[in-house]
């Protein structure tokens, strides 16, 4: 193993000559460039599938909680569906299958399949945390709610999610930093991203250990960010006394 | 949409699945026995009360958690041939690369089952004489295993589930014998849908049974 | 008012309620007392449909709780509840509390809804902790701003689900104190409760329980007074909780 060469990110793409200021003009790209770009990708595969799988999830993870019996056992069966195939298979199916099946989705980008994949697969775990939280208020907090008149609608609108989702914060951000960890697989689908970047371009430059490097490094840098959003998230919604939050 | 799954015949699976099935099987198997003892070694270090095990074990822990496991695996399969010194084939290197990986997940959970079990344990252990070394060994962490079971099998069965993702380093797990099938085959839509079954059936009988053994042990205690 | 007819329910197997007739007039207090299990907190929670009753009716005010077409949300806005564990929505303020079924429910304003609240919150004595969260009360105040949400939906009944039974001993005072001036105003009155010398003082009727059935149905004087024509199980009861 020849010594470090950080100046690879300087280089071109293309002619992996080493650009002035690191950063390529024009049509011509460095791999610092490329590794931003990656980065990039990466952000915003797990930003849409994180909202895709926060709707999905809430909605199945409230269906479970309802009292009409079969809703709740399609939301379960649901749930059971997508924690138990692997998200690469998943993506496998989205990216494959699913365009065979709905010849409308040929049309999408091949990033929103991915987007499908991780979204599903992630509503899943977010439904389970969801009805953790939800069934662990007290029954008499429904029955406030209901003799006052709400509807049961109403009820969980202004008085059991309110106080669910202030209690589910810290495993959804755990699920968001899943999110973030889990989008590498959309290698698999040639989407550009950041494992994307770190395989075609330690191959085409033979300085791996740098390469991996600095990607981990990304990795490592949004999982913070999307933990210390989480934090300013929670810190914000706080009720004084409730949860464990300062009178 | 025509769906032919006709090519799919015993010969092919014994052929393209079976090899790839027992990879899967054999490596979650290692890296659930390897990653538990490693785990409960790395969780033991973090209550131990001593500075230079507690850090260590700590950003260990830390640090795996927050890469994706894609990354650790092309990372051992760059790294380990040079560790030991020779070249080693992906199937191998995964090895190393889950036992270390799901480590850090194990070390978690075995951290809050040897939580889980009551001070006074330790103490009465200590009390009759125990060390430390035999107070965790015959007092604690049995009951500390009881009470995490179905969540370290819980894990196992997402541990199987990450196996796929040797897909990366080109390993033929179960997963990359349907991907070859499917293009040997031309018919890839049969074969994913194929695999999906597969991985569900076996995904969701062994956290039913997991379920199952839930409500038992909750009875015996 | 409310008049309860052939009320039957099982959990399961298990009936709970056993054939329970009674009717309730305006401006009656009635106490409901009875042992543990005897299915008397049901039995409050069926009148306004918060449990589902298996056999016969329930009316109030005239509109069956049964009866498929009923609008549930508008009957229950109709009848105040106070529960054992107060139930005030931890996440809200005092007056949020006091606001949110008013606004959402009988449609009024904000500026309406805001003015009943604090006029009630007045009435129970606590109107400097209108901004307050319920963790920042104590037990006995949580009760009292649990009474003044049930009230400011103007009620034309009260029930009352055991609550004194989860306050510290020094605090049952202030609640009974705020449930006796609204039983000396007129309100119509349904209380679960162990307290005897409340039902002694304010009540008009005591009807007993015992294993999902109503023992005895009669006004307070002679409930206390005859105890020898009482049944043997209500003599029981009385001769065990009257010792203190």
């Amino acid at each position: 193993m020849s010594a470090w060469d950080w100046q690879v990110f300087c280089k071109d793409t293309i002619d992996q000559a080493i650009v002035a200021s690191c950063f390529g003009s024009g049509n011509d790209q460095s791999y610092l460039d490329w590794l931003l770009s990656a980065w990039g990708w990466t952000l915003k595969v797990s930003a849409l599938a994180l909202v895709l799988a926060l709707m999905v999830g809430i909605c199945v993870g409230v269906i479970r909680t309802l009292p009409h019996r079969t809703l709740a056992l399609a939301g379960d069966a649901w749930t059971e569906l997508f924690r138990n195939i692997p998200v690469l298979v998943q993506v496998f199916l989205w990216y494959f299958v699913v365009p065979e099946l709905l010849p409308a989705m040929k049309r999408l980008p091949s990033y929103f399949l991915v987007v499908c994949a991780l979204g599903f697969y992630t509503s899943a775990r977010i439904s389970e945390q969801v009805r953790a939280g939800i069934q662990s208020i007290p029954k008499g907090q429904l029955y406030a709610g209901l003799a006052m008149g709400l509807t049961l609608a109403q009820t969980y609108r202004y008085v059991l999610l309110p106080v669910a989702l202030r209690m589910v914060i810290p495993p959804l951000t755990s699920e968001a930093m899943s999110i973030v960890k889990n989008s590498a697989v959309a290698f698999a689908v040639s989407i550009a991203e950041l494992v994307m970047f770190a395989r075609q371009a330690s191959e085409e430059t033979s300085r791996d250990i740098e390469i991996y490097l600095a990607v981990t490094m990304l990795y490592f840098v949004s999982s913070l960010g999307v933990f210390a959003l989480a934090r300013l998230i929670e810190i914000k919604v706080k009720v004084p006394g409730f949860l464990g939050a300062k009178q | 949409m025509n769906l032919d799954f006709s090519f799919i015949t015993g010969d092919l699976l014994v052929n393209y699945i079976w090899g790839g099935l027992k990879y899967s099987v054999l490596l979650t198997l290692v890296a659930m026995a390897g990653g538990i003892v490693l785990g409960t070694l790395l969780a033991m270090m973090r209550l131990s009360g001593i500075r230079a095990l507690e850090w260590p074990a700590s950003l260990y822990v830390n640090t795996i958690r927050s890469i994706p496991l894609v990354m650790v695996i092309l990372w051992f399969f760059l790294l380990v041939p040079f560790i030991i010194g020779r070249p080693i084939g992906a199937e191998n290197s995964a090895y190393f690369t889950f036992i270390i990986f799901e480590a850090a997940y194990f070390a978690e959970i075995m951290r809050a089952g040897i939580q889980s079990v009551p001070k006074g344990q330790t103490y009465a252990g200590y009390a009759i004489g125990l060390t430390y070394g035999q107070t965790m060994q015959f007092i604690v962490l049995p009951q500390a295993f009881r009470n995490m079971l179905p969540v370290l099998l819980t894990q196992t069965i997402i541990l199987f589930q990450d196996t796929s993702l040797v897909y990366a380093i080109g390993a033929y797990d179960l997963l990359k014998g349907f991907e070859v099938v499917g293009k040997n085959f031309n018919r890839p839509v049969e074969t994913y849908l194929v695999a999906t079954v597969v991985y569900f059936v076996i995904c969701f009988s062994l956290s039913m049974l997991v379920r199952r053994l839930q409500k038992k042990i909750t009875i015996i205690r | 008012m409310i008049q309860i007819q052939n009320v039957s329910k099982w959990y399961g197997s298990f009936q709970v309620l056993t054939d329970c007739t009674t009717a309730i007039q305006k401006g009656e207090v009635v106490v409901v007392c009875g042992p543990s299990g005897s299915g008397k907190s049901t039995l409050i929670k069926t009148v306004n449909a918060l449990e589902p009753i298996d056999n016969g009716d329930i009316l109030v005010d005239g509109t069956s709780v049964v009866h498929p077409k009923t609008d549930l949300p508008k009957l229950r806005s109709k009848v105040g509840m106070v529960f054992q564990h107060f139930e005030l929505f931890p996440h809200l303020t005092v007056t949020e509390n006091l606001t949110l079924a008013q606004i959402k429910v009988l449609q009024r304003n904000q500026e309406e809804a805001k003015n009943r609240g604090l006029k009630i919150l007045e009435r129970v004595g606590l109107s400097a902790h209108k901004d307050k969260f319920p963790s920042q009360l104590s037990g006995g105040q949580q009760q009292r701003v649990a009474i003044a949400r049930a009230l400011s939906m103007d009620p034309i009944v009260m029930l009352f689900d055991e609550p004194t039974s989860a306050l510290d001993p020094e605090m049952v005072g202030e609640v009974l104190d705020v449930m006796v001036q609204l039983a000396n105003e007129g309100m119509t009155m349904i209380c679960v409760t162990h307290e005897m010398g409340f039902a002694k003082r304010v009540s008009d009727r005591v009807i007993f329980m015992d294993q999902g059935r109503i023992v005895e149905d009669c006004q307070k004087d002679v409930f206390f007074g005859d105890s020898d024509s009482r049944t043997p199980r209500a003599q029981d009861f009385l001769r065990k909780i009257l010792q203190h």
